[in-house]
């Protein structure tokens, strides 16, 4: 019933209205800071207090309106929550990874493991056992209990409108605004269907609104230190930074987000001259506790768990390190016995020392025309394969200890000649060359042990070698750059004249199978739990950014994305197909774009108008000075920190250079959506600069009432395409969607 | 008329700056022609003097041509006359050279930095003393000595950035007075010119914005200020340091396009339009040629893509492979991909689909946007076709074929609607060299398109052309010009009739403006990636604090002589320091001051603020980006940074000295601050 939030509203800028007064007054006197501060902490406790008095007495509409948001949210996520009963999308990815972690297979990811052991508990709880293969979208589930792990993201989906609601009501302390922001996000289509299925987005988003949740909340305790209340919001805020990292690297944008915020904070306290020393250091270790130490913690726990997990052999044993793979149940190193040291005649396989550095690999395919001699490829392949195996063998009668050509199974010999290598061009191409072993004298290499004398035998697994090229000089050399489609996207491998040690130079035998030698079980290798946390967030890092664009997809580029430029298909694409397709609301989308410029336009005349000491406000309400000082407060501090989460979660994406898709925007669009609240709130308010008292009052609601008719009915006009669509396409007379094709970049 | 006695000239000379300069001047211009060889870079800048020289256009990503022009100009100066071979460093200059001219214009500006940081400290608000050691700190450091004495353009960037930052200031400390703006017109006038030298100038002019709109938000809140004055103020602000360098940036351009009008090695990156504009080349062909492309038309199809490489619609007798290697099926159809050579296979015919000639009717009928045509290669009379079958080496695409009925059941599909993407009106007629047009299948709606991968050798080695949904793919490589053009006659008699009739011959020199013609180079500068190479004396940002690497710039085979750029060590250790220690005090400063202990006045706060902006802020920005760069890196990137660094040791000498150390033995701190700076210096 809109006249009763307004009225709270007058309630509330009235009791205000003073302490703005006060502020202006002191500010002007940058001199006398200790009236300021000691007059700021008497007035401002009323100015926090007497808002929530005011929403106490208003709380039955409150809370008959968080009911309300809370109801619709969960509806509309969870409705036909089980459609379509196929694999849609990433679910392929996420859904065998939440399997592995109920079969305790060991697995390889780009992103920290938390969303997807969430994924796996889900799964377990509600009796899925891991046995669906996820082999590809459009997979029919059959009978597999796949509804829960879907059921588990929407429930987290349905709860970010809910705090984006409390956290603009507890920003602006205006119902509008945050009855706004709600209705944006529970009627965007896009928020529906990335909430609906299982993907690591829902997760992510939850943990970030949360922590910013915790944070605005965490702020509003700020004349109630070290309380309980004030301790529990900053250990969930803590908790909820180590919940979206552990989800996924996008994390760091919130933590930077609050990491600000807490510096602010603390440069704000340390202004406070009634404070003594010792009292701030209390607030920053209680911080450093609170928001560095406990996340680091769970942070720290999460990969502890997921490693004590995944203990068996898996498809990612070859990322890692041959210490590493020592630790998995069923992979070759696992309690291993073999020869101890290299010998002639024995098939090994030689690991790069980099980290994520791959196996030394041929196949049968050529270096295409043009680059260097058209021989046969050879590479550094991350995954385990018959064509890793090479065969030493030693070369003539000589006197030297360990000297070999090294032979592949292919039966080429590994050789490298003057000729530029495809990518490093300084370095020289490396080849598989001759028959059957018999080849030239580019093909012999010198085994070197680093650190070792003359002499030494080269031991399995624990020397670090170089390969010398005899007639070159060079060392083999892992540079670690793709290779382009002809190389099958693996790892280039050249021959370095520069002579530096470093791992990409640096190889280790991993496998070696010589029958005529005693095999000795090798149980050196277990590392360090730190060492193997350090490894896996290296390999993460790589492959994150290692990500280059498949070939038929189509790269989205940041600026497609609050314009909603085009989404992504989730399922189907023919007319025949069950379709959903991943797209914002339009109207909603368009509303926030619309509404960002608005606030920078807003900001910008707000604070020319206070640094020139222009007052709006005298306008407004005759008698009262500055009145709206609060509103340009709320614009431009509570807005500033929901831009500020805006820009931080979308400017780094210009930046990247992995491939990038539609639904990296989605946490932007969630502080923009909030901003929107806070911003169209504060224009409609200010309706009475222009008309006078009722007037003002009335456009004010009509605006409400068209901005929320707007949003419902394109809802009604959009829902198909989370909910998901038949028959013929949009461009068809007969389609379900006929006419809201609107940018023809849109796939539906 | 009477003389007025006596005459008196007052002149004031700053006798030690006067001292530095000439000290600067012989330390960067003393034997400058020495070596008579080329040295390092100059192998690479040379080339564009060359070009400059014999007026041939050229694309550089490295930076805006300013750079190139100020070389350029001190060549033409010396009588250069392009002749010579930059091919290798060490190569001898013959006597014909003038050496010394084409080395002069970055030595003065090397040179004339020692007094403008003489200069910009004083602004800075800092004694003559400090300026001077900030001068001797420039003046004596060897690897800006190096840096100056050759063509190069570091010394010429650093000039314009410190011009910038001192006019700038001095327009600040003026008070109100008409010279004022004068300042600041030169300071806009510096900016444009050191983010035309190099694009690691936009940074500094970032830092100069940044550092000016605070001051005019400090005016802006100056109440004592009317409404009226702070209009004018920030509109003459916003006029000297936006537009004034927005425009200059764009005249570089112009001049730079002005002196180039021949076509020359980079022709094969630009448009057809802009190439046509260039004499020689593709001009020659195309003069003449009818403007407008009518039904009859023949002519040759270039793709808008320059990546891989520029190439033409084609086609030849030889068909898709029935089964590719990997299995999959194709139509078996004749071949269709974008050659990249000229060859008489890249003509087409353009039919219009209800009539069976082709040739040109008079009067000619022009196509235009939205027409629906046929395309008829002119050897082998194959229609330009496509349908629902995967194109060979990106199976999500359309094959494009010249079609051959094999009774298969395949059906003609080879409509295509012309789509004039650069159109200015709807009914617009498609012309030759100017319109972009995509060729959208009427069949399917998908979009005629060069994909830029190579075919295996069944197409021997051609890039792939394939039909494909709109969306999927950059723009440029959906466009497709008439590169050359001209009326079917299919008799003798029809031929010269047709000439006749046609319309008039507009030349196209004319018709692409400069504001084209400055928006696509630039674009092309910004986007053309020349290859990275590794170099021998390349090094990483890291390294350039601790100067772990030198540069060898030049060697002479016999003598073994050698010039290696490497910066004064102790100087380095210094500016670090000072670096260091500064963001100490600052810091320190800034928390004291947040308690209510105010360590220093308001006057001598704001001039260390104004300190910490200008040098640190100033070594930030010109070394932070580096970070972010992948292209190959040099020590001599540092240097710039490394100035900043050389004007702010003294200055924090001079406030150490001042102001923390006032308490304990005041007297005999004032020779211990000469000593300092005099020892650091030598």
């Amino acid at each position: 019933d809109p006249p009763v939030f307004h009225g709270s509203l007058v309630i509330s800028s009235q009791v205000v209205c003073p302490n703005g007064k006060g502020r202006m007054h002191f500010t002007k006197e940058q001199n006398s800071r200790g009236h300021f501060s000691t007059a700021k902490q008497e007035s401002v406790p009323q100015l926090r207090k007497d808002p929530i008095q005011g929403n106490n007495s208003e709380e039955p509409p409150s809370r008959v309106l968080l009911m309300l948001v809370v109801g619709l949210s969960f509806s509309t996520r969870l409705y036909k929550i089980a459609d379509p009963p196929h694999v849609c999308w990433d679910e392929t990815h996420f859904g065998k990874m939440g399997s592995y972690y109920i079969n305790r297979t060991f697995f390889f990811d780009v992103h920290p493991p938390l969303g997807k052991m969430l994924i796996g508990l889900a799964g377990y709880m509600t009796g899925y056992d891991g046995t669906f293969p996820f082999v590809k979208p459009g997979d029919k589930y059959e009978h597999h209990n796949y509804w829960g792990m879907r059921g588990f993201c929407a429930v987290l989906g349905s709860c970010l409108p809910v705090f984006a609601y409390l956290i603009v009501l507890e920003l602006s302390q205006s119902h509008t605004a945050a009855l706004i922001t709600a209705t944006l996000l529970i009627f965007d289509t896009g928020s529906i269907t990335i909430s609906q299925y299982i993907l690591l987005d829902p997760i992510l988003m939850f943990f970030i609104m949360a922590a910013v949740l915790s944070m605005v909340k965490f702020n509003q305790q700020r004349y109630r230190p070290f309380s309980a209340t004030w301790w529990l919001w900053l250990v969930l805020t803590g908790v909820s930074l180590a919940g979206a990292l552990g989800v996924k690297f996008v994390g760091l944008f919130v933590i930077l987000l609050v990491g600000l915020n807490t510096v602010w904070d603390l440069w704000r306290l340390l202004g406070d001259l009634s404070l003594s020393l010792v009292d701030i250091t209390k607030h920053l270790l209680a911080r450093v506790v609170g928001l560095i130490l406990l996340p680091l913690l769970l942070y720290i726990t999460i990969f502890a768990i997921h490693f004590v997990v995944l203990n068996k052999s898996g498809p990612g044993d070859g990322f890692f390190s041959s210490a590493f793979q020592s630790r998995l149940i069923g992979n070759n190193l696992h309690n291993a016995s073999m020869p101890e040291y290299l010998a002639y005649g024995s098939t090994i396989t030689v690991k790069n020392l980099r980290i994520a550095g791959g196996y030394l690999h041929s196949h049968w395919h050529l270096y295409p025309e043009g680059v260097g001699a058209k021989q046969q490829q050879v590479t550094a392949y991350l995954h385990k394969d018959y064509n890793n195996l090479w065969l030493v063998q030693r070369h003539g009668e000589n006197e030297c200890e360990k000297r070999g050509i090294l032979l592949r199974k292919t039966t080429r010999n590994l050789h490298t000649h003057l000729h530029e290598a495809p990518l490093t061009k300084k370095h020289f191409q490396v080849t598989g060359y001759g028959i059957n072993g018999t080849g030239d004298i580019n093909d012999l290499w010198q085994v070197e042990v680093c650190g070792g004398q003359k002499g030494d035998l080269v031991k399995v697994l624990r020397s670090k070698v170089r390969f010398l090229h005899r007639a070159t000089g060079c060392v083999l050399y892992s540079s670690g750059k793709t290779l382009p489609k002809w190389g099958w996207e693996q790892v280039e491998v050249t021959c370095s004249p520069y002579l530096k040690e470093t791992p990409s130079s640096q190889w280790n035998i991993e496998d070696h199978i010589n029958p005529k030698l005693p095999n000795i079980s090798l149980s050196v290798l277990k590392p360090h739990f730190l060492e193997i946390l350090l490894e896996s967030h290296i390999v993460m890092i790589r492959g994150n950014s290692g990500l280059k664009p498949k070939d038929n997809e189509m790269n989205s580029k940041p600026w497609h994305w609050p314009i909603n430029y085009q989404g992504l298909r989730f399922s189907g694409v023919n007319d025949t197909d069950y379709r959903v397709y991943l797209l914002g609301n339009p109207v909603v989308w368009w509303i926030n774009l619309a509404s960002l410029g608005l606030y920078v336009i807003m900001v910008a005349v707000a604070s020319v108008a206070l640094q020139r000491g222009f007052s709006l406000g005298q306008k407004r309400i005759g008698m009262v000075i500055d009145c709206d000082s609060n509103d340009s407060h709320v614009l431009m501090r509570e807005g500033g920190q929901l831009f500020l989460g805006w820009l931080l979660h979308y400017a780094p994406f210009y930046t990247m250079g992995r491939v990038l898709y539609y639904h990296h925007y989605f946490p932007a669009m969630l502080f923009n959506s909030m901003l929107t609240g806070i911003t169209l709130d504060v224009l409609l308010k200010s309706a009475d600069l222009l008309l006078r008292r009722p007037y003002s009052d009335w456009l004010q609601r009509v605006g409400l009432m068209v901005l929320l008719f707007s949003v419902l009915y394109s809802f009604y006009l959009f829902h198909p395409l989370s909910y998901g669509m038949t028959g013929p396409l949009a461009h068809e007379a007969g389609s379900a969607m006929a006419g809201l094709k609107w940018m023809d970049s849109w796939e539906f | 008329m009477m003389l007025q006695l006596p005459l008196v000239v007052t002149a004031q000379v700053d006798l030690v700056l006067l001292l530095v300069s000439l000290l600067a001047l012989w330390t960067r211009l003393s034997r400058l022609s020495y070596p008579n060889a080329v040295v390092f870079d100059e192998v690479y800048y040379g080339q564009f003097v060359s070009l400059y020289m014999k007026r041939v256009f050229f694309i550089d990503d490295s930076g805006p041509p300013l750079g190139h022009l100020i070389l350029a100009f001190g060549a033409y100066l010396g009588g250069f006359d392009g002749n010579f071979v930059w091919n290798r460093i060490g190569a001898e200059y013959p006597s014909s050279v003038s050496v010394w001219s084409l080395r002069l214009l970055p030595a003065l500006c090397g040179a004339l930095c020692v007094p403008l940081v003489y200069l910009l400290t004083l602004e800075l608000r800092f004694s003559h003393l400090s300026a001077l050691g900030a001068a001797l700190l420039l003046l004596l450091e060897n690897s800006l000595i190096v840096q100056s004495r050759f063509m190069l353009l570091e010394s010429v960037l650093i000039f314009f950035v410190l011009l910038a930052f001192f006019s700038y200031l001095r327009f600040h400390n003026t008070p109100s007075s008409c010279f004022r703006y004068g300042w600041l017109i030169l300071s806009g006038a510096s900016c444009a010119a050191a983010v035309g030298v190099k694009y690691m100038g936009v940074f500094s002019y970032l830092l100069l914005l940044g550092v000016a709109s605070l001051h005019t938000w400090n005016l802006i809140g100056d109440r004592g200020v009317s409404h009226l004055s702070v209009c004018v103020q920030c509109v003459c602000r916003v006029v000297c340091l936006l537009v004034v360098p927005v425009l200059l940036y764009v005249f570089w351009f112009y001049v730079h396009l002005s002196l180039l009008h021949r076509s020359g090695p980079h022709d094969q990156l630009m448009s057809s339009a802009f190439q046509a504009s260039l004499e020689g080349g593709l001009s020659r062909i195309t003069q003449g040629q009818p403007l407008e492309v009518a039904y009859g038309s023949q002519v040759t199809l270039r793709s808008s893509a320059s990546q891989p490489v520029p190439c033409w619609l084609h086609s030849h007798k030889a068909n898709y492979p029935i089964r590719y290697e990997n299995g999959r099926g194709s139509s078996h159809q004749q071949q269709v991909t974008c050659y990249p050579f000229k060859d008489v296979n890249n003509w087409w015919i353009i039919k219009d689909p209800g009539r069976q000639e082709l040739v040109v009717s008079s009067p000619p009928r022009p196509v235009r946007h939205g027409d629906v045509i046929q395309l008829v290669h002119g050897m082998t009379s194959r229609f330009l076709n496509s349908h629902d079958v995967a194109a060979p080496m990106s199976p999500h695409a359309q094959e494009v074929s010249g079609y051959i009925d094999f009774n298969v059941s395949m059906p003609t599909q080879n409509l295509w609607r012309v789509d004039i993407s650069n159109r200015e009106a709807e009914s617009e007629s498609w012309k030759t060299i100017l319109s972009d047009v995509r060729l959208v299948h009427v069949n399917t709606s998908a979009v005629l398109r060069m994909t830029g991968v190579s075919l295996p050798d069944w197409g021997f080695r051609q890039l792939e052309v394939v039909a494909d949904k709109l969306f999927k793919a950059q723009s440029s490589s959906l466009d497709w010009t008439v590169e050359e053009h001209r009326y079917g006659t299919s008799q003798e008699q029809k031929e010269r009739e047709a000439e006749l009739h046609s319309p008039t011959h507009i030349d196209v020199n004319r018709k692409i403006s400069f504001w084209a013609k400055f928006l696509e180079v630039q674009w092309k500068m910004l986007t053309v990636k020349q290859e990275d190479s590794e170099h021998k004396y390349s090094s990483s940002p890291l390294e350039w604090i601790t100067m772990e690497t030198n540069i060898a710039y030049w060697l002479h085979s016999s003598t073994n002589a050698q010039i290696h750029l490497i910066g004064n060590p102790v100087s380095w250790g210094v500016a670090n320091l000072s670096l260091l220690a500064y963001q100490l005090l600052a810091a320190v400063y800034l928390l004291r001051r947040r308690r209510g202990f105010k360590d220093l006045p308001d006057g001598v706060w704001s001039q260390f603020v104004c300190l910490g902006c200008v040098c640190v802020g100033g070594w930030v920005v010109n070394f932070v980006p580096f970070f972010l760069m992948e292209k190959t890196l040099f020590l001599y990137h540092y240097l710039p940074a490394l100035c900043y660094l050389h004007l702010l040791s003294p200055a924090l000498l001079e406030h150490t000295h001042t102001h923390l150390l006032r308490y304990v033995h005041t007297h005999t701190h004032t020779h211990t601050h000469t000593h300092c700076i005099l020892s650091l210096s030598c």
